[in-house]
């Protein structure tokens, strides 16, 4: 452990780098390979791994064009400020620069943002910087010059102003607005009731309350953003790290007021993406600068730069009430929560939508109401991260639920066991799943080390100096896709004249591997081995449009169109020798045979004609989850899938001062069908690191502590073992039955370790992260006996 | 910097040459730069840089008859690796909760005092053992006690033309006992928020001489000459509890993004007593 301490990685939580690097030493790597067929369900080793071990893999800033300009962006250094350019023309004369940027330069629309209703975002501020760190100009210029240059002498004048900090002092009446139209800074409001709450918590023989705060965190990717453009004729180039290429396209064509045919994005490998990289970052400034000059311009964001201008997960401020029978049925639950938005939309209309579809948890709760509002503050923009809010929604709601337990007079596992969805209870939109809901089954399979645990954390707390051991659990549910939106993904395949398979796989994978897991269902639904597989990127002049990386939905969304694509050519190649559809395909070079009872059918590739996408055969198809709208109550369908969970935390306390270490995690998911064990574990473990940091120790003040020092995520040392438990309850929706993993699993993770601390000591905090100082506060606090010295 | 389209960076062989290369080009010194070059943040060295990292004469951890000799060069890993008596424990257990083992592989001892930072993990144990920092320029040689060394946050008595030389430890306690303890928010690559070093120079159960010093806790890191008065002469049991929050008058913590002024305070208490406990268990 000592010696990979001093590597920070916030995907893989850290267990696998550890069994990697024994498994080095030990055995040959294999590479993936499985007789056709066989791919679903097989711990394949990925597609992209050989070229990321041997760094033979692109990611943003790993390609520089030759004569490539470098840019830089001059950023505001208030909270909130009026601004007015001094010469820039002489400072880039004095400077050998290029050329300097500012709002003037963009051609088409000075706005973006990743719900085009709600585009508000200028790629450089016109009169007055919103937050500290937003762009207002941009020199580029020879990478000499550019490095050299101190931006705090850039010719500017800042006139600072008082600034909107906090969700309260936004909503106070009078407050300045941040934008047009969205009074009292509020960006929109989110809804969902079901029932009547207010006399079903009054008639409830048990209720209970709670309060709780979190704060911004960063996502802290590894690799920060970067990348290159360049002008090709009429046509602008990004090749930068991106987990929506399709959304990018649209956004840069407006901001250049060009058609989006002229705009070509070529995603890279992605080194951590998490929901920041779905917004843009590093490609309006590139694209201008390249467009302007007609030469190639990169650019790599510094981490303070990454960390101050970049979308965070959004501040929660929530509060909520549960009933319950002294049987311990669950009747009611009240829930509120305002999210600290920052300066632009980004994805706050899709927080404060998604988290009243999910504040019951996955439980039924006969009568409901969940209130959200996204409130605009000058300050850096919150937008997706890992669960759209509903992580920080679960901190509430489960802790809450454990309270509402133990007032019952009911083991914690027992009553959400009890509580459970099922096939045929109602969500809290009034929709009946009728399969997949496999909730229970993850709490069931928790029950034996829960038990066990609890018996050892009493045993070692009753000879225990300032120790204290606890042990607590959280479940979680998670719709896939967009919430009632359309959100579909087109996969298209095709056979080469060689009998090698193309696969236009416009699924970004950022990190997760959904490229080898798209591939692997595709290759079962048409027949083949899936080393005739060669994948071609989401470069969106080649792929089609697969949608964003995000919501969990590129395995059940683009891994259904992958079934569907390999399906349909499947069908092309029966259809060309008139086979019924149990005959058998085998893939040669330059040939595909067809086994049908008795009869082989041969098809020569050469002897076929090229069609327009260069291969013999294509197939393409399209999958859109199907789902409906929310009425005014939120009532509806907003997915058609929902991913299941739970964790099991046990944590020490060291009640002296205040530090909680992690001892163990075990997790289980329902993920449907796990195409992917390895993977999976792979999402759950860098999940469950998150969630530590989450719990624990992340929390981004802005303009304090923009680094990695200052700002931390958990290191190796701070991840304990964890055992994943899979369980396969398929929806028949998705392919094989998959269901998704990516945002499911960091979700449980902090509200099992809170419920821990709560085990181990008596307390909850109102402000999360439980760094070492508030947890030692609130023990003084609540004179908690055996803790205090002397 | 730039001197006419040149980037200056000098890597001498010698102490002579380094001391004459940092007195005409004015330039900065460069150890293992792991508080160098994060601390330049998007901006490019400012001065001319004088690498010293293959300097001889500071190189390596000697023993002499009155003292130990620290070199000016010497790593982290240098120093966990170097044959020293009991008292240097602390500094050895300080030296490995240095970042992480690639941290420790690059950065210096006298980088990290040079630095002066108030939560630098290596001062409050080189305090306890009553260290010395040695200083060359190219006409003189001084000799100062860290106490005087480190001035405040980021501020030290060196002069721009010196190079810290040598860390001097006298060997009074080479046998006493010695514990550190840190407290931070992670495993690893974490910047403390208290720190703690005992020496204990223990002679028939009782203790002849104590020195404890806390770090992180104020703007450069302080002895308590109190603590340590109300513990000479007394017996090791119940050490811990002689420790009491009057002790703490040297140091004033400040609330920052790693934790409130408070819990400082609080922590230190906590850590001083538990390191005081530790180190007489280790009797
Ligand atoms: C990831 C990371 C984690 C870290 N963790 C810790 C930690 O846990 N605890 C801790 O205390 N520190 C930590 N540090 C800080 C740093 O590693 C130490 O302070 C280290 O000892 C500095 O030594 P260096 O050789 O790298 O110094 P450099 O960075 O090379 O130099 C630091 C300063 O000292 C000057 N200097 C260096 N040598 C001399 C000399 N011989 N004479 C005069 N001036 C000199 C330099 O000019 C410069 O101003 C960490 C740093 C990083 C990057």
């Amino acid at each position: 452990m000592d010696a990979i301490g001093g590597v920070l990685c916030r995907c893989t939580g850290y267990r696998k780098i550890i069994s990697a690097v024994i498994d080095a030493g030990r055995e040959q790597i294999l590479m993936s390979s499985a007789p056709a067929g066989t791919a679903v369900g097989n711990r394949m080793v990925r597609l992209d791994g050989l070229a990321k071990i041997t760094g033979k893999e692109i990611y943003g800033a790993d390609e520089i064009p030759s004569g490539a300009l470098l840019l830089r962006v001059i950023r505001c250094p208030f909270h909130r400020a009026g601004f007015q350019f001094g010469d820039l023309e002489k400072y880039a004369k004095q400077n050998a620069i290029t050329c300097v940027l500012t709002a003037k330069d963009v051609p088409g629309e000075n706005r973006y943002g990743v719900i085009p209703k709600f585009a508000d975002q200028p790629v450089f501020a016109e009169s007055e910087a919103r937050f500290k760190g937003e762009a207002v100009a941009a020199v580029a210029g020879a990478q000499a010059a550019v490095e050299k240059l101190d931006l705090t002498q850039f010719p500017v004048v800042w006139n600072e102003l008082p600034a909107l900090m906090t969700i309260d002092q936004a909503l106070t009446p009078g407050a300045p607005q941040l934008h047009h139209g969205r009074e009292q800074n509020v960006l929109v409001r989110g809804r969902v009731v079901r029932g009547d709450v207010d006399a079903a918590l009054r008639n409830a023989e048990i209720t209970a309350e709670l309060e709780v705060e979190t704060g911004f965190v960063e996502h802290a990717c590894i690799e920060p953003e970067a990348g290159f453009a360049r002008r090709a004729g009429d046509t602008i180039e990004i090749q930068a790290c991106t987990q929506s290429p399709y959304m990018d396209r649209s956004d840069i064509a407006r901001i250049l007021g060009i058609a989006e045919a002229s705009v070509r994005i070529i995603p890279t490998a992605v080194g951590g993406g998490f929901g920041t990289k779905l917004d843009l970052s590093v490609q309006p400034f590139l694209a201008l600068a390249a467009w302007k000059l007609n030469l190639p311009v990169r650019m790599v964001y510094s981490r303070t730069e990454s960390m101050i201008s970049t979308t965070k997960r959004h501040p929660a401020r929530m509060w909520a009430k549960a009933g319950a029978g002294r049987d311990g049925k669950l009747q009611a639950l009240d829930f509120r929560a305002d999210f600290n938005t920052g300066a632009y939309s980004s994805w706050g209309p899709t927080v404060s939508a998604r988290v009243p579809v999910h504040a019951s948890g996955p439980y039924f709760v006969p009568h409901y109401r969940a209130l959200t509002r996204a409130v605009h503050t000058h300050l850096v923009p919150a937008g997706a991260f890992r669960g759209f809010g509903v992580p920080q929604m679960a901190i509430a709601q489960e802790q809450l639920y454990d309270e509402l337990a133990d007032r019952v007079g009911m083991d914690r596992l027992e009553f959400r066991i009890l509580n459970s969805l099922t096939n045929d209870l109602p969500t809290v939109t009034g929709q009946v799943l009728g399969e997949g809901v496999g909730i229970r089954a993850c709490f069931e399979a928790l029950r034996p080390r829960w038990k066990a645990a609890r018996k050892e954390a009493v045993d070692f707390n009753s000879s225990a100096q300032h120790l204290r051991r606890g042990v607590g659990v959280a479940g979680m549910w998670y719709g896939c896709g967009n919430t009632s939106l359309p959100n579909p993904s087109t996969m298209r395949v095709g056979l080469k004249s060689d009998g090698r398979i193309a696969l236009h796989q416009g699924a970004v994978d950022i990190g997760q591997g959904s490229a080898t897991v798209v591939t692997q269902i595709c290759a079962d639904a048409l027949g083949c081995s899936i080393d005739r597989f060669d994948l071609l990127s989401g470069d969106t002049s080649i792929t089609p449009d697969c949608g964003k990386t995000s919501a969990s939905r590129q395995t059940f969304v683009s891994g259904k169109a992958a079934y569907m694509a390999g399906e349909a050519l499947r069908r092309e190649i029966l259809r060309l020798v008139k086979a019924c559809d149990c005959a058998k395909i085998s893939f040669e070079n330059g040939s595909v045979e067809v086994h049908e009872d008795k009869k082989l059918h041969r098809i020569s590739l050469a002897d076929l004609p090229i069609d327009k996408h260069g291969y013999v055969l294509t197939a393409e198809a399209t999958f859109d989850p199907p789902t409906r709208a929310l009425d005014e109550n939120g009532q509806g369908m907003p997915y058609a899938v929902y991913g299941f969970g739970a964790h099991l935390a046990e944590i020490e306390v060291d009640t002296e001062l205040g530090t909680i270490k992690v001892l163990r995690i075990t997790a289980a998911h329902d993920v449907g069908r796990a195409i992917n064990p390895t993977l999976i574990e792979g999402q759950i473990e860098g999940g469950v690191a998150q969630g530590i940091g989450m719990a624990l120790m992340e929390e981004f003040f802005p303009g304090k502590g923009e680094n990695l020092h200052d700002y931390l995520i958990p290191s190796a040392g701070d991840i304990p073992p964890i055992e994943s438990i899979l369980i396969e309850d398929p929806s028949s929706i998705g392919p094989y039955g998959a269901k998704g993993i990516g945002e499911q699993a960091v979700i449980p993770t902090a509200p099992a370790i809170l419920n821990a601390l709560h085990d181990a000591i008596g307390i909850r905090l109102r402000k999360i992260p439980a760094t070492p100082d508030r947890v030692r506060a609130e023990i003084l606090r609540c004179g908690i006996t055996g803790a205090s010295r002397g | 910097m730039w001197f006419a389209g040149v980037y200056v960076y000098l890597r001498p062989t010698t102490l002579e040459e380094a001391l004459e290369a940092l007195y005409q080009s004015r330039g900065e010194l460069l150890a293992g730069g792991t508080d160098f070059y994060p601390s330049l943040g998007e901006r490019l060295p400012a001065k001319p840089i004088v690498d010293i990292t293959r300097v001889r004469e500071l190189k390596g951890i000697t023993r002499k008859p009155d003292l130990f000799r620290i070199g000016g060069g010497a790593t982290w890993t240098e120093l966990i690796k170097a044959p020293l008596p009991r008292c240097f424990d602390a500094l050895k257990a300080a030296a490995r909760e240095i970042g992480s083992v690639q941290i420790q592989n690059r950065g210096t001892v006298a980088g990290n005092l040079c630095n002066a930072s108030p939560a630098a993990d290596s001062v409050p144990a080189l305090l306890a053992l009553d260290a010395a920092v040695e200083l060359a320029s190219r006409s003189t040689v001084r000799r100062v006690a860290l106490q005087d060394f480190i001035l405040g946050n980021r501020k030290t008595a060196r002069q721009a033309d010196e190079i810290l030389t040598a860390i001097l430890v006298p060997r009074a306690v080479d046998d006493a006992l010695s514990t550190f303890l840190k407290l931070g928010a992670r495993r690893y690559l974490v910047i403390s928020i208290a720190i703690v070093a005992v020496v204990l120079d223990i002679e028939s159960g009782k203790i002849r001489d104590a020195r404890v010093a806390v770090g992180s806790c104020s703007v450069r890191a302080q002895r308590l000459t109190d603590l340590e008065q109300r513990l000479r002469g007394a017996s090791l049991s119940d050490i811990a509890e002689l420790a009491a929050e009057q002790h703490l008058k040297p140091l004033s913590p400040i609330d920052d993004v790693r934790a409130s002024a408070s819990y400082r305070f609080d922590s230190a208490l906590t850590l001083v007593r538990r390191a005081l406990a530790q180190c007489a268990a280790k009797c």
